[in-house]
């Protein structure tokens, strides 16, 4: 309240003076990322100064055709596709590895039979999933959504099943001494001791499913991200390529901040990280 | 029940374990244990003489392999849920679930016990307070001192008005002064609230500062002895009993 009451005395002048002060702090703050972002962009814009601009484009042309993406609205429909694919395969993917993942928790037997196989699974690469998909199935969403469960299914599992078996028998000793309903131990006890897993699970499929969900696209799909990657290639337009990629990079990071965010929501009970090793 | 009847009554306990390779190994063996209504009694003896084991046991956690256990003149174990809301449980380490507040977990035997909110909120803060906790209801445990968590601890078993008290090294790994202050406390809050309560522990002054009565486990699992201890005892006749203590432990261990 006090600092509201100071600014609105200011004058104009030395509030504009505050406000760059403020921006100044801000950015200094995060000077190291900015200046290597700088040093990356300005040896980019040299290089196209003696390269040709079907290899290296300036910084402008590549601006230019990021710029005519987000601006028109067929063209953001086309990341918005990438995007939907990504999320529906990795919305079914995670549903159907917790289930797998909670009944491996539980029962030894499903434990058994199972972990080795998810393990096995683990171990193809996610490039073979993309040509097994291409010469099972002929639609373009049917493709994806197999190489999405195929790859992060067993991941989404795994990562789960480690959650509940991390669940320490102290806190399930304590609690079973109270006698709790089935339901409730899920609810008190599992479900909780769960969400940083599952928080987990998503930070490391999101990336892995827009690598192979491009992959994919490049086969046979009339929308999307890798399809229009597809065509800047056969066309050579290399600005197009490059700000293309950009545009789903953007995506993804926001689809990133909004888990860090949820992590910052739902993990408030975990004590503040202590420096780490650059500290 | 009759007033008269133990409300702990163990009878020839046996309880083996068989590991995945086939090895048997006997923790406790022949256990008798009879504790009576309002009893405060501690049970003392050296790490693995079965001192978990019997905790386990007693709170239904585990089955024995053989003999039979009642409290309460009902089995904990194939009566498990009969004992909704009668065992107030104090742990070894406090066991807060690091994701609830000490209020979200003061409360949480209440929750499971179907109360409104607003008693589980009147009676957990109760407590709380009582146990000099105000002002650090919404902390989570990593915020929280070990003595104050062992506090909220003790908050979560008293708040369900239990019929028995077991604390299981409830004090051992906090520092003298806090253990001491804390065991007062306990004692205090156990004796207003003429309940049995049952004291595991290592430690022999702990065990006598608090229980009325000694019952020293050797190994197997089983009484070695079982005494009343000495009320108003002077220094040395304290320091003479502990000694004895100490002698029939030691002379198992020989044996053993």
């Amino acid at each position: 309240m006090e600092s509201e009451a100071t600014r609105s005395e200011l004058s104009p002048a030395r509030a504009q003076e505050a406000w760059h002060a403020r921006l100044l702090s801000v950015l200094a703050a995060r000077k190291e990322p900015i200046i290597s972002f700088g040093v990356i962009l300005a040896a980019w814009q040299v290089a196209s100064f003696f390269l040709p601009p079907y290899l290296v484009p300036g910084v402008g042309a590549i601006l230019a055709a990021f710029i005519e993406i987000v601006a028109s609205l067929t063209l953001l429909g086309d990341v918005l596709t990438t995007m939907g694919r990504i999320f529906l395969g990795l919305v079914l993917a995670f549903i159907t590895g917790t289930i797998l993942g909670v009944f491996m928790g539980f029962t030894e037997t499903v434990e058994k039979y199972t972990l080795p196989v998810l393990h096995f699974i683990m171990g193809i690469p996610a490039l073979s999933w993309v040509v097994f998909a291409i010469i099972w199935f002929s639609h373009v969403e049917t493709r994806i959504a197999f190489i999405l469960l195929a790859g992060c299914l067993p991941n989404y599992a795994l990562i789960i099943h480690d959650g509940i078996k991390s669940i320490s028998k102290e806190y399930l000793d304590m609690l079973r001494a109270l006698r709790p309903t089935r339901k409730q131990l899920f609810s008190k006890l599992i479900l909780p001791g769960m969400i940083p897993a599952v928080l987990t699970s998503w930070k490391v499929n999101l990336g892995l499913a827009a690598r192979v969900v491009i992959v994919a696209e490049l086969v046979g799909a009339t929308r999307g991200v890798g399809n229009k990657l597809l065509l800047a290639q056969e066309l050579f337009e290399m600005p197009k390529a490059i700000a293309w990629t950009l545009v789903l990079v953007t995506f993804l990071l926001i689809s990133q901040f909004v888990i860090l965010f949820l992590e910052h929501k739902l993990l408030r009970w975990r004590p503040a990280k202590q420096g780490g090793m650059a500290t | 029940m009759n007033a008269a009847d133990p409300v702990v009554q163990m009878q020839d306990v046996q309880m083996v374990f068989t590991s995945v390779d086939g090895d048997r190994f006997t923790a406790v063996e022949g256990l008798d244990l009879e504790v009576g209504s309002g009893d405060v009694v501690a049970i003392v003896g050296k790490t693995g003489c079965g001192k978990s084991t019997t905790f386990n046991l007693l709170l239904g956690l585990e089955r024995p392999t053989s003999g039979s256990i009642q409290l309460l003149g009902h089995d904990p174990h194939k009566e498990f849920d009969w004992f909704r809301s009668k065992l107030g449980v104090i742990f070894q380490t406090d066991r807060l679930l690091p994701w609830r507040t000490a209020l979200e977990n003061a409360r949480v035997g209440l929750e499971i016990l179907d109360y409104s909110e607003k008693e589980q909120n009147d009676i957990a803060l109760q407590w709380l307070h009582k146990l000099e906790l105000q002002g650090f209801e919404d902390a989570y445990p990593h915020e929280l001192s070990g003595g104050m968590r062992q506090r909220v601890g003790m908050a979560r078993a008293f708040c369900l008005t239990p019929e028995i008290f077991f604390a299981d090294e409830a004090f051992g790994h906090l520092d003298q002064s806090t253990a001491r202050r804390l065991r007062e406390v306990f004692l205090e809050l156990v004796t207003e609230s003429r309940k049995t309560c049952l004291l595991i522990t290592h430690n022999i002054h702990e065990a006598l500062e608090i229980g009325s009565r000694l019952v020293i486990l050797g190994k197997p699992g089983h009484v070695l002895a079982d005494m009343e201890t000495p009320t108003n005892a002077t220094r040395a006749e304290m320091a003479e009993f502990e000694d004895r203590v100490l002698d029939i432990i030691e002379a198992n261990e020989v044996v053993g």
